[in-house]
């Protein structure tokens, strides 16, 4: 890629959409398995796509993703027509879940996808309006370097 | 290390076949096939592949949050979203325990994803001990 080069991409998730889960962040894995990039990073962002796609579905009406590739850095705003958040930060702690029974059937919903966002991100921002909706913005350095 | 010709351990597995590991090899994907007395649904695979770890759950967010890249993936949840946790976790394999089977489609995305797919009806506590007594100890 060259130095001022980028590429971007919007996807639609539909909230409730289970079989289709997963589907948006393998595309997006697989798009940047193609560009060549590192393979730590691309499972990094794999992960926390993967983890939001699921948030998406089980939480959403609906959600966007807007994926940005420059050659410093993957980016994927995520943003949410649905419940909202009430707390963010009881939100942000491992185990802390509002799952169903369905989604943990499914071996989701164990309080984890937030954090594991967080943790695969190098900068990771969220923002939630409860009855309207909930932004993410995750991103991950493509020199695989985390800052310490 | 190939040069070490000492068994690491005997196992016996499926059939009655006889497993020997070397010292400072990793297990294949065949070897595991054959502790766990399972089925590999995809039989066109390539299983001669190395498996550095396993990794035993049902519990996608689990996975997702500390599986390994490389590992094999332990799980009874046999629905598409293993397949898919599997894939972008770089999971090398699935083995579903307890005698499940997946649907075909799973197994058809499993194959599109090229990732081998077995089933045993070794229980998770059964299929995990008889791969932790072989599993050579540095890769557990």
């Amino acid at each position: 890629m060259k130095e001022d080069a980028s590429f971007q991409q919007d996807f639609l998730i539909k909230g409730g959409d289970f079989a289709g889960a997963g589907k948006v962040s393998c595309e997006i894995k697989n798009l940047l398995k193609e560009l060549g990039l590192n393979s730590q990073v691309v499972r990094r962002v794999a992960i926390a796509a993967y983890e939001a796609e699921m948030n998406v579905i089980m939480y959403a009406r609906e959600g966007r993703f807007d994926l940005l590739i420059t050659p410093q850095k993957i980016r994927i705003i995520v943003e949410d027509q649905g419940p909202g958040i009430e707390n963010v930060d009881l939100a942000m702690r491992e185990g802390y879940s509002t799952a169903t029974e369905e989604m943990r059937e499914l071996g989701f919903g164990a309080g984890m996808g937030l954090p594991n966002i967080k943790k695969n991100s190098d900068r990771f921002l969220i923002t939630s309006k409860p009855d309207h909706g909930t932004r993410l913005e995750i991103t991950i350095l493509t020199n695989g370097q985390r800052p310490q | 290390m190939l040069d070490v010709i000492e068994p690491y351990i005997i196992g016996s597995g499926g059939g009655g076949k006889e497993l020997l590991f070397r010292r400072g090899m990793t297990m294949t994907l065949k070897d595991i096939l054959v502790l766990v007395d399972g089925e590999l649904l995809t039989p066109e695979m390539d299983i001669g592949i190395e498996c550095p770890g396993i990794f035993a759950s049902d519990l996608m967010s689990d996975v997702l949050t500390f599986v390994n890249p490389g590992s094999v993936l332990l799980t009874g949840l046999v629905h598409s979203h293993a397949v898919r946790t599997a894939c972008l976790t770089d999971v090398t394999a699935i083995v579903f325990v307890q005698g499940k089977r997946p649907d075909m489609k799973v197994v058809d995305e499993a194959r599109e994803k090229n990732l081998p797919v077995i089933s045993t009806g070794l229980s998770m506590f059964e299929a995990c001990s008889r791969l932790a007594q072989s599993f050579p100890e540095r890769a557990r």
